[in-house]
């Protein structure tokens, strides 16, 4: 292995060491601040890390991993969001009356399997990545052990992944039946050679069979029914990161999938795609519109997004490759942030998460400013103007119209439209005022730890994307597949 | 750089309301106040320095009286550019008079949170100065959601909830939903056009003159040209609004405070008239041409049917919305006969519709103020209660029905004979509205302010701030009835030019290259 090649993996390095580090130091003694503290220096470490291997990149190390700077990219918006959900962890957890330390390890194994997954370019150490970030979810997921709403979420996360997971493996088994091959590549190479009789069909059902794997993951609709029953009862933090890291990794791996096994061919899988596409985001919007609790609200919010999204995904070629991630850096930037809200609502942790709209009703004459936080998330997932939102959604019909796909623009549309109404009507309860005083509300100074400080900067830079994308823009340029 | 202060001001204004407020509630009001009537100086020397024989229309000649133009996001061809003719000066005038109305007339009606409440008043009118200046498609558009928002919360936050409504948030939402759902239309249209230039060009633009220059090139499948045409022509249709979509109006005019439905009926209104003269008729005149008689028809229906509905309202608010309506049909009619009496009507119409139901609104909630109605049931005999504010109400009546000498007249007198060598059988019907006019306005006022009195007791009247703008829309309703000249001067040139390209649309496309799109 060459000095290049160590420098690419430092990212993956940095974190496994951190991993071993927060172990050993939960091992000689428990102590809350030092843990999270060891672990956001790792993670901000690997992130440094990610800057080396982009001066590095492109290398490939070993069949099973490619550093270049798509992944860098990625690899760059995974580490942030692990790192927004341990300063968010911090204040959260101060309240938890059991062993608070683990959520740190259990949270760095899961960054670095999204890292691996980011990086993969083998079916191999796709897998591998895909399992080392679900399976400590399974845990941070049922962390609040003594609540019955987190360990149901538990199992339900279980089961559906674990099922996800067979769907996924038999489908890789089933292409690699005709290819004989497990690089993303060298499918691609052999899939051109196969395009008909009985190979070519074994071939499209194991694409598809990975198609269904991945909507779990992705919680794309008919496969989301796990996601509002797991947003609900995870603690607050988990649930950011399940809806953003844990997302972002498994989508940058599929897309690299789709681009080097050539996938993109296959019009069949792109007409599943567009069928998901399409379901999604007439489900999650409707499903929305009459829910009470937010954390629910923003589960079915995540999915209508990821349908949008895969407009952007099914348009293919550079263009949409820009696309995919500017509007997956402002769905990070804009859900890390309303969940970040939820969060230090309901710090530190006191038996239950501030998660009905009730709870939230006249946040406005109670905390102003974090209420403006609120309002600009959801004017952001709305996709208004000035906010992150609009620039992702904008980006994502742009590649929609570019590729002329007119049914699933009439889909966006029609979501986009329904979406205002769940997203109106949780900003306005803010400011709406409450004859008595709710039992939730943030800390006064819930601005001067570092998860106020982290929601903060989120919401600036939600606001900075949305007047201003051109330097992210050029970023995410830069980090195109080829 | 002038064009950027008009937007930045009332942006800065409405920071400094809001944090103001720890000064007292007077401080975000002051503030406010001035702002406005910063931006209507700076409007007003615009006039008075500006040449207006130029349109941005003529793009072939860029020596525009005042422009601003700096990259925004160059890897789409986006750029921050604005510029300014006759027909959005006029419009930004009218925005400035109408901000400081609105400020004045919620002085003592807004009590609750002045100083957001003053950011979301300033931060509306900026987005609306921004889309009067937008000389880029993304700008614009990012303009015309923008000004949503503020809107939305003035309504939802400040607004009344009356009984046997369905509630202020309610009434919020639907507005909201309402152009917003229609604005992703045309977001889409937008970028459907983009591609077209995109593909036939090479260079990727949301540059206004850019695309204008190609379309008038008639480059463009009349197929594509009839779709991108029907994209905008929604979003503006349900901003206007038009009758089929007309019924979010009411419900956000009743339920909004008294600076909003002022706002609202005074400019926010405008902007979907603008848009059409500005974008949907010069960028699209052929299809402009085929949906003519059509989109006449439907602007016949609205003056019509607001002006049946409005007579069977007992919400006063409701009924002045209802006679939007059916102002606005007239707009509609006169932008699509396209002749240069109607379009210079329709300018006349703009202003004055938009200072008399302005007026209006702000009666409403003077009325409110004293007897906490607004049911026309309850009123009754006013005018024996109050010295001067029923002659007032009297007065705005008047030239709502368009009696001569007021500028609604001209503006539908210019509308109906600039519309009659066109279509003279829409020209008649739409007559009749002058005929409704008379009959609802009366109504109102004998329903209103005359008849038994409900009560002896004497109303506070109106004090001098109340009267002072009351009688600064007078004068000026009056000047427009009686010299309309120097507004048809400064907006001749851009509607004349709007007329010229809406009559090159009657000739088929020179070479209409077929399947630049489905």
């Amino acid at each position: 292995m060459t000095r290049n090649q160590l420098l690419a993996l430092l990212p993956i390095l940095f974190s496994s060491a951190t991993v071993v580090w927060v172990m050993t130091a939960i091992a000689i003694r428990r102590h809350h601040w030092w843990n999270a503290t060891f672990s956001v220096v790792g993670l901000n470490l690997a992130l440094i890390g990610t800057v080396v291997a982009y001066f590095v990149s492109p290398q490939i190390v070993t069949p099973l991993l490619v550093v270049d700077s798509y992944s860098c990219l990625y690899m760059a918006m995974v580490l942030a969001t692990g790192l927004a959900t341990a300063t968010l962890s911090h204040a959260y957890m101060e309240g938890f009356d059991g062993n608070k330390e683990e959520v740190y390890l259990l949270l760095n194994l899961s960054v670095l399997g999204g890292l691996v997954l980011v990086c993969a370019r083998h079916f191999a150490s796709f897998f591998i990545g895909l399992e080392l970030l679900s399976v400590p979810l399974y845990g941070l997921i049922g962390y609040l052990v003594k609540e019955r709403r987190s360990l149901e979420a538990s199992m339900k996360y279980l089961v559906l992944s674990a099922a996800a997971s067979a769907f996924l493996l038999f489908g890789m088994a089933l292409i690699y039946s005709q290819t004989g091959a497990l690089g993303f590549a060298e499918i691609g190479v052999k899939v051109a050679e196969i395009t008909a009789g009985a190979g070519y069909t074994v071939m499209v059902i194991g694409g598809a069979m990975i198609l269904v794997g991945i909507g779990f993951k992705l919680s794309l609709a008919p496969f989301h029914l796990w996601t509002p029953d797991v947003y609900e009862g995870a603690p607050a933090p988990v649930a950011a990161y399940l809806a953003t890291a844990s997302k972002v990794a498994v989508f940058a791996v599929l897309l690299r999938f789709f681009v080097e096994a050539k996938a993109y061919n296959h019009g069949l899988l792109l007409d599943v795609l567009s069928a998901l596409a399409i379901i999604s985001i007439v489900v999650g919007n409707l499903l929305a519109l009459l829910q009470e609790n937010l954390k629910r609200l923003l589960a079915y919010s995540s999915i209508a997004h990821f349908g949008y999204l895969l407009v952007a995904f099914i348009a293919a070629g550079q263009f949409a490759t820009e696309a995919v991630g500017v509007y997956l850096l402002t769905y990070v930037v804009t859900t890390l942030a309303a969940f970040g809200v939820v969060t230090l609502v309901s710090s530190p942790y006191k038996g239950h998460d501030a998660d009905t709209l009730w709870d939230y009703r006249g946040l406005f004459w109670r905390r102003p400013y974090l209420t403006a936080i609120m309002t600009v998330c959801m004017l952001s997932l709305a996709g208004i103007p000035m906010t992150a939102g609009f620039i992702g959604k904008f980006y994502a019909i742009t590649a929609g119209v570019e590729k002329r796909q007119w049914l699933l623009l009439g889909a966006v549309v029609f979501g986009s439209a329904v979406g205002l109404y769940y997203y109106l009507r949780a900003m306005v309860q803010m400011y709406l005022r409450t004859p008595w005083v709710r039992k939730y509300n943030a800390p006064l100074d819930w601005a001067s730890g570092t998860g106020g400080a982290m929601v903060v900067a989120l919401m600036l830079l939600m606001i900075v994307l949305g007047i201003y994308p051109q330097p992210f823009i050029s970023a995410i340029q830069a980090a195109g597949l080829q | 750089m002038i064009l950027v202060w008009l937007m930045v001001i009332p942006f800065v204004g409405g920071f400094l309301c809001w944090q103001g407020e720890r000064f007292g509630r007077g401080f975000p009001r002051w503030v406010g106040l001035i702002t406005m009537s910063i931006v209507l100086v700076l409007s007003l020397y615009l006039w008075y320095v500006g040449d207006y024989s130029q349109t941005l229309l003529n793009a072939s000649s860029p020596q525009w009286v005042a422009e601003f133009k700096a990259d925004w996001i160059p890897r789409l061809g986006i750029s921050f550019h604005l510029a300014l003719d006759g027909l959005s000066l006029v419009l930004i005038v009218l925005t400035g008079l109408i901000g400081v109305l609105a400020i004045a007339c919620s002085w003592n009606e807004v009590q609750r949170n002045v100083g957001f409440f003053h950011l979301n008043l300033l931060w509306n009118l900026a987005g609306v100065i921004g889309v009067f200046l937008a000389m880029d498609l993304f700008l614009f558009f990012f303009f015309w959601e923008m000004m949503l928002v503020p809107m939305y919360f003035l309504i939802a936050l400040w607004g009344h909830n009356i009984p046997g409504g369905k509630g202020r948030v309610f009434a919020a939402t639907k507005f909201f939903i309402f152009t917003q759902a229609s604005g992703l239309l045309m977001l889409l249209a937008i970028l459907a056009l983009v591609f077209a230039h995109y593909q036939a060009t090479g260079t990727i633009s949301f540059g206004y003159p850019e695309l204008l220059a190609w379309t008038r090139s008639g480059a463009m499948s009349a197929q594509l040209e009839w779709w991108l045409m029907l994209g905008f022509f929604v979003a503006f249709a349900v901003k206007m609004p038009v009758v089929p979509v007309h019924s979010w109006l009411p419900d956000a005019h009743s339920q909004a405070p008294t600076a909003g439905s002022v706002d609202l009926a005074g400019i926010l209104l405008k902007t979907a008239a603008y848009g059409i003269l500005r974008f949907g008729v010069p960028m699209f005149p052929h299809a402009s041409q085929e949906i003519a008689p059509y989109a006449m028809w439907l602007g016949v229906a609205g003056i019509i049917w607001g002006a049946v509905l409005s007579l069977s309202q007992h919400d006063v608010k409701r009924f002045v919305a209802y006679t939007s309506v059916s102002h606005m049909g007239f707009i509609l009619v006169g932008i699509y006969s396209g002749t240069e009496q109607s379009l210079q009507g329709v300018v006349i119409q703009m202003l004055a519709h938009g200072i008399s139901a302005g007026a209006l609104f702000i009666l409403c909630g003077e009325v409110y103020e004293r007897l906490h109605t607004r049911d026309m049931r309850e009123m009754g005999g006013l005018w024996s209660r109050l010295p001067f504010l029923p002659p007032i109400a009297m007065f705005f009546s008047a030239a709502a029905l368009g009696l001569p000498g007021m500028g609604n007249f001209v503006g539908e007198f210019l509308i109906l004979v600039g519309s009659f060598p066109v279509n003279p059988v829409i020209t008649i019907v739409s007559a009749s509205g002058l005929i409704l006019a008379a009959v609802y306005s009366l109504m109102m006022m004998q329903r209103a302010f005359f008849g038994p009195a409900k009560s002896d007791e004497k109303l506070r009247d109106l004090n001098a701030r109340e009267m002072t703008t009351m009688l600064s829309l007078m004068a000026l309703i009056l000047f427009m009835g009686i010299y309309p000249q120097p507004i048809l001067d400064v907006t001749k040139a851009a509607m004349a030019g709007v007329q010229t390209i809406y009559a090159t649309g009657l000739v088929p496309p020179a070479a209409a290259v077929a399947g630049v799109l489905p």
